[in-house]
């Protein structure tokens, strides 16, 4: 599970002799982010987001556990819940705000750690079950966030119920009694909104169980690196601790700064007013919005305004939103190219970019009415997102000439930090 | 270890006794754990109390021409309309063939009441209320409904013309319990 030079886990003193007998969770530690687990020497800042991804779930959870002690998940009480957690509990506006705005902290790391493993190309075998099983992550975070932005029962929460299982209603013949088995009724009322309580507290340690699946899928082949080549030998890796536990609690301090100054400063900039007024199942909000992290799917969902073939224009929003994300499951069979790291890559590198600024350009389209040019925006957005991944990645995965790539992780990074030694890597 | 002879005690078309102890354990098994799922599942759907089919009357009198309510019923909301002859007339002019969902407004109407639109307020998108019932609202491109999340517009008889929706608005169960008085469920 690890490299034949990993350092072994020598216990000294007695106790933990006995301990590593019994119940060897020490070994397990030292094994797996300790001295014993060896690591690519050239990761970069980017490789810092998992680790913060862990971290904001963490947050999340004791958070959440906290808040939970104070809130009540009933259609009568629950929106007044919210506002004694503000005004009466003790720092509670303080722990609530840090639920609110942890979540997109989560979202923001883990889109970073996305674009990471896009650009890097960590989806690609040996590390196709790490990447899949990081999709079930994000399907589990979209159906949580959603989950716990409906316990206020604000207006959003309540209209953000509304359309979201709306969706379901969408599947041909049992769509509708679908709809109401989610929802125990004909609208979102109690019995959603006790339900989604529940499996609001649920599913974070669903998350966390995927989770260790992830780091365990991980450790077999190792981390991927910014160069994209295998380890090959002991001097391409160094220990993970103390190097990496190092560079990870800088980024950790970095993200906190981040965390506290939006939760202390800004804290309700990424939410809704309208979700300060208690839901009212007769109006909606005139301009009815996701959070942001949604953004994009809601582009794609809206960009359906016509019926076309013998599916509906409903039915065809909802199947390209999901397929947007069930795409990605197969992202490591689309892209046939073996090179992994997109500094090899001039021709993927290019419509990385560009992708990068369609999934911007259908986040901001995700915000806007629907009415021109947003319409017409989100649909070229929309069938980009879908061409770049079943049309472009397979093509230019074949066609592209990858650049002059060095030997081994060493060696890159000796090119790059001793110029007289870099003509070695790039003429060979 | 089982020698050779008694793994093959008491085979029959070969078929030995432990598989089929193994099969039926599992079968049972199987089919008590599908005898667990079902309620499990089923407690999901709504609740005798939410299904307890209510029923709304509403006051139709004050409600001048070309003027419209919102109610409830079930708690989702109700639109009940008057409508002008000039909107009835739209309404008629429009040939079967452009709509979506394919209805006559005296098919969304009862028989020498035709002036009376009532209809479920929510979009058959994604289930917002759509905009047209109270004074003011932004009517749409067709003169009925406007839902705001997602650009749908109805017509005068709150039929899908354009946008995402892919039905007219819900006309409810109802009756006219007197010339003034509405019965919707």
């Amino acid at each position: 599970m690890s490299f034949p030079w990993a350092k072994p886990y020598e216990p000294k003193h007695p106790l933990m002799k006995w301990m590593d007998e019994k119940l060897p969770i020490p070994r397990l530690v030292y094994n797996a982010t300790g001295p014993g687990y060896p690591v690519p020497r050239n990761l970069n800042y980017f490789w810092n987001f998992g680790v913060l991804a862990g971290a904001a779930l963490m947050i999340q959870i004791i958070t959440g556990i906290v808040l939970a002690m104070h809130y009540a998940a009933n259609t009568g009480v629950a929106f007044n819940s919210v506002e004694h957690i503000m005004r009466d509990v003790n720092a509670g506006w303080f722990i609530r705000y840090a639920h609110m705005n942890g979540a997109s902290m989560f979202f923001i790391v883990v889109y970073l750690h996305i674009f990471r493993g896009l650009y890097y190309g960590s989806y690609k075998a040996p590390r196709e079950m790490v990447w899949l099983l990081g999709v079930v992550i994000f399907l589990l975070m979209m159906a949580t966030a959603f989950m716990g932005y409906v316990l206020p029962w604000g207006q959003m929460s309540f209209w953000g119920a509304q359309v979201i299982t709306g969706f379901f209603s969408a599947i041909p013949l049992v769509g509708e009694p679908v709809r109401q088995w989610l929802l125990g009724g004909f609208v979102p009322d109690n019995a959603t909104l006790n339900r989604f309580f529940s499996l609001h507290y649920l599913l974070p340690f669903v998350i966390l169980g995927v989770i260790i699946l992830h780091i365990w899928a991980l450790h077999i082949p190792g981390s991927n690196n910014p160069t994209g080549i295998e380890v090959k030998d002991e001097q391409d890796t160094v220990p993970f601790h103390p190097y990496y536990t190092a560079k990870d609690g800088f980024g950790l301090g970095v993200f906190l700064l981040v965390f506290v100054a939006l939760t202390f400063f800004s804290p309700n900039m990424l939410g809704h007013a309208d979700n300060y007024i208690p839901a009212n199942s007769l109006s909606t909000p005139a301009h009815i919005v996701p959070e942001w992290y949604f953004l994009p799917f809601y582009a794609i969902l809206k960009a359906f305004t016509f019926n076309f073939l013998w599916i509906d224009a409903k039915l065809w929003g909802v199947i390209a939103m999901f397929a947007s994300i069930a795409l990605l499951f197969f992202l490591p069979w689309l892209d046939s190219s073996p090179v992994k790291s997109s500094t090899y890559r001039p021709l993927y590198r290019i419509f990385f970019w560009v992708l990068v600024a369609d999934v911007l350009l259908l986040g901001w389209c995700g915000m806007q009415p629907a009415e021109q040019p947003w319409v017409i925006l989100s649909q070229l957005g929309a069938i980009y997102y879908f061409a770049h991944f079943l049309v472009i990645l397979p093509i230019v995965s074949r066609i592209e000439r990858p650049l002059p790539m060095p030997n081994s992780i060493t060696e890159a990074v000796l090119a790059k930090h001793a110029p007289d030694a870099a003509s070695g890597p790039a003429a060979a | 270890m089982a020698s050779e002879s008694e793994l093959n005690a008491g085979i029959e078309d070969g078929v030995r006794r432990r598989d089929f102890i193994n099969i039926a354990a599992v079968s049972f098994a199987g089919v008590g754990a599908v005898a667990v799922v079902l309620p499990l599942v089923n407690q999901m759907n709504p609740s005798a109390d939410v299904l307890a089919l209510s029923t709304t009357e509403i006051d139709i009198s004050a409600i001048q021409p070309g003027q419209a309510i919102k109610t409830s019923w079930r708690k989702q909301p109700v639109f009940v309309r008057n409508l002008v002859e000039k909107e009835i007339a739209e309404a008629k002019a429009v040939p079967l063939s452009d709509l979506r969902d394919p209805q006559t407004i005296d098919e969304r109407t009862k028989p020498g009441k035709e002036n009376w639109l009532i209809t479920l307020g929510v979009c058959t998108h994604l289930g917002c209320v759509p905009l047209g019932a109270a004074e003011g609202e932004n009517k749409g491109d067709f003169g009925g409904y406007f839902c705001p999340c997602h650009g749908s517009h109805y017509d005068t008889a709150a039929r899908i013309r354009k946008g995402p929706a892919p039905t007219n608005l819900v006309v409810p169960p109802y009756e006219f319990t007197s010339d003034t008085v509405v019965t919707i469920g």
